[in-house]
């Protein structure tokens, strides 16, 4: 029951009731910068991007939300959100900040959210922006829309959060009717990345916290960061090669690897890959797995179920391989094969390879 | 310790089926599972059950069939569970069910109070992650999301040091006692149940509560009513608006296949092969 319902609420949601008078105030478009140990998750600007569009389209500011300890980096972070079309910087910073705790992010942003009073707050479904989304919600008893993968406003100038609804064939479409603000996370590379313009400025809004370190149960002991080597880099990849169960078995996604080095591209599978142990589940690609956009995308023996599809659209070209002419996969693909994936991957490995002068990989 | 696990029964993912004409789920037949993530979440609420002495609650809502996934984790070892099932808790969004479970949550606590909430990571059907936070807000508990390992639990000074997997990196952090944990997937292993919980689990009596058993007293918070969001609509996605173009495969080799599939990828992405050659 936690999950949208998959049957639209008919009676309730065509029943239209005007928004609390207290609401009526709320406006402008909010989004959360989310800043980790100096640097500024992509996703953020992503969302800025489309936060951007919003706002003009509901004629309102952009607002961009900087939280974090006081140091010459988050300066550097508050100029680059007007460059990414802020035209107000809110910014709260204090010592409590500098490592993300949930207790203190979410006061500081409910407390923003309670004085400055926008319309619509979006954040990046990272782990980060998960846990804070959730308890900033909660607090505000407010609607909050999942991995959204379309953002939009309807003429009644409301959100409108499209996202996969369960069972792998259909889009909903979840609206926040009678509440403010209506909030909306969306993954990393689902939203394409704006152009920064260097040369446009905003206001800096300050904001105090008033939280000791005191009152704060939760201290980080230590931060363990990634061995940087062997992680998969599939969301900021130019090239993809993924397999689905089309491959059939494990040892056939060496054509994948394969073909994808030949490249010097990554590699990627789908979920039931992941959930066979075929592959681990940092390679999945789509929903709730990977979300990439890259130059171009080969998916071989994928039959392409929205969830996977919405995670691999924004790739500039998609080329399918599939034994089935009616797969899925064609109404969104860019260059069909129906053809076997199993003959299909060395004979493209070898024609990039001889194309490229590179040695094709022991075959 | 009292520690108690939220889990959620979903139906097998793996053996969903959508109509081919209709595009509707078609439901019937399809075995309901414990949502994968929540079993890690047991695991590791029974590790520290036996490590520590106590007890483990599962705690499930949804509808009266749910009360399979609470026999199955009564199976696996769990001590005691309570189903919350109840019509007005249909069309329930994250935050009407984090109502709920917040709720039956409290009551559960007069009776022995709780150390620890355990949920997964998130569930395989929504997605969402948001309902540990919410029971975490609402009931005023130290949240820890995304949790890879617990690396020591002080019961008398109430203090836990546990990993937790931001971007990346880790975090490790030390909290206090009462706290929420989301589990993540591979922290550890499920057992299998023993016999004798086996068969316990075959007798035992799970306990069942109404909206008014849980303590719910505003049941506007709940259900439709209670859930701020609302689905305006429901569609299909629509075909690209440009077709895919079809490479033709009909009696050519393998090797004339790929150097076609090469050409076009090269005739559409000029730059690609400029990139590619240098
Ligand atoms: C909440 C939720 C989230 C999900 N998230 C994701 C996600 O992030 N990513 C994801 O991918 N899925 C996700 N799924 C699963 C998704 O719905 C599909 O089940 C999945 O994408 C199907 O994987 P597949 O295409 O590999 O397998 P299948 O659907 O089984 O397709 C296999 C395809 O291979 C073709 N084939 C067979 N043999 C060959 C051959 N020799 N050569 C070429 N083609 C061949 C078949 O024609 C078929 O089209 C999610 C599902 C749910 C419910």
């Amino acid at each position: 029951m936690a999950n949208p319902p998959t049957k639209p609420a008919a009676g309730r949601a065509g029943m239209k009731k005007e928004l609390p008078e207290h609401f009526k105030a709320y406006r402008h478009v909010w989004v959360y910068v989310e800043v980790e140990r100096g640097r500024v998750h992509p996703v953020s600007w992503e969302l800025m991007g489309e936060g951007r569009k919003l706002a003009d389209k509901l004629g309102v500011e952009l607002a961009a939300v900087v939280l974090g300890a006081k140091s010459p980096e988050l300066k550097q972070v508050v100029r680059q959100t007007y460059h990414y079309g802020a035209d107000i910087c809110y910014i709260c910073e204090d010592a409590t900040l500098a490592e993300y705790r949930n207790q203190p992010y979410t006061r500081a942003l409910t407390d923003l959210v309670n004085t400055h009073k926008p319309e619509i707050l979006l954040l990046g479904a990272t782990t980060l922006g998960r846990d804070l989304a959730g308890s900033v919600a909660t607090t505000l008893k407010t609607g909050l829309t999942a991995d959204s993968t379309e953002l939009d406003v309807d003429d009644e100038k409301s959100l409108a959060a499209t996202r996969p609804t369960f069972g792998g064939t259909l889009l909903c479409t979840i609206h926040t009717l009678n509440f403010r603000p209506q909030m909306a996370t969306v993954r990393p590379r689902v939203m394409a990345m704006p152009e920064p313009d260097t040369t446009r400025s905003g206001r800096m809004v300050w904001h105090t916290l008033g939280m000791n370190e005191a009152d704060i149960v939760t201290k980080v002991l230590d931060f363990v960061a990634d061995a940087a080597s062997n992680k998969a880099n599939l969301a900021y990849a130019d090239i993809v090669v993924a397999g689905g169960m089309g491959l059939q078995n494990p040892q056939n996604f060496e054509l994948v690897k394969r073909l994808a080095a030949t490249l010097g591209g990554e590699y990627g599978c789908s979920r039931p890959v992941v959930q066979k142990g075929w592959m681990p589940a940092e390679r999945q690609i789509g929903q709730t797995g990977n979300t990439i956009r890259p130059k171009l995308y080969i998916a071989a023996g994928i039959s392409g179920a929205i969830q996977h599809r919405v995670g691999v659209e924004g790739s500039d070209l998609i080329v399918a391989i599939n034994t089935d002419p009616n797969a899925k996969i064609f109404e969104f693909a860019h260059l069909g094969i129906v053809a076997d994936a199993l003959t299909v991957l060395p004979a493209l490995t070898d024609a990039f390879a001889r194309r490229l002068g590179v040695r094709a990989l022991a075959s | 310790m009292h520690i108690v696990v939220c889990i959620k029964q979903v139906p097998d993912s793996a053996q969903i089926r959508v109509h081919p004409v209709t595009n509707t789920i078609m439901r019937q037949g399809v075995p309901t599972i414990i949502n994968p993530y929540d079993l890690f979440a047991l695991e590791e609420a029974m590790r520290l059950r036996d490590e520590f002495g106590g007890r483990v609650t599962v705690l499930c809502m949804g509808p009266p069939m749910a009360e399979d996934a609470l026999r199955r984790a009564l199976g696996l070892g769990a001590d005691q569970a309570v189903l919350i099932t109840d019509r007005r808790f249909a069309g329930s969004d994250t935050l009407a069910t984090s109502f709920a479970l917040a709720t039956a949550l409290e009551t559960l606590g007069k009776e022995h109070p709780i150390d620890i909430v355990f949920t997964g990571k998130q569930t395989i059907d929504g997605d969402t992650a948001q309902v540990g936070p919410g029971i975490a807000c609402r009931l005023e508990l130290n949240q820890l999301t995304y949790v890879a390992a617990i690396d020591s639990l002080d019961k008398a000074k109430g203090e836990i040091v546990a990993r937790r997997r931001a971007e990346g990196g880790v975090q490790v952090l030390k909290s206090k006692l009462p706290c929420l944990i989301t589990m993540l997937e591979g922290a550890n292993t499920l057992r299998r149940g023993s016999v004798q919980d086996m068969l316990r689990a075959a007798r035992a009596k799970v306990t069942v509560w109404s909206a008014e058993d849980a303590g719910v007293g505003d049941l506007l918070k709940c259900g439709l009513r209670g859930s701020p969001t609302v689905v305006k609509k429901v569609f299909a996605p629509q075909p690209r608006e440009e077709p895919a173009e079809m490479v033709a495969v009909e009696g050519k080799t393998p090797a004339q296949i790929g150097d076609a599939i090469l050409d076009l990828v090269f005739a559409r992405q000029p730059k690609l092969e400029a990139e590619l050659t240098a």
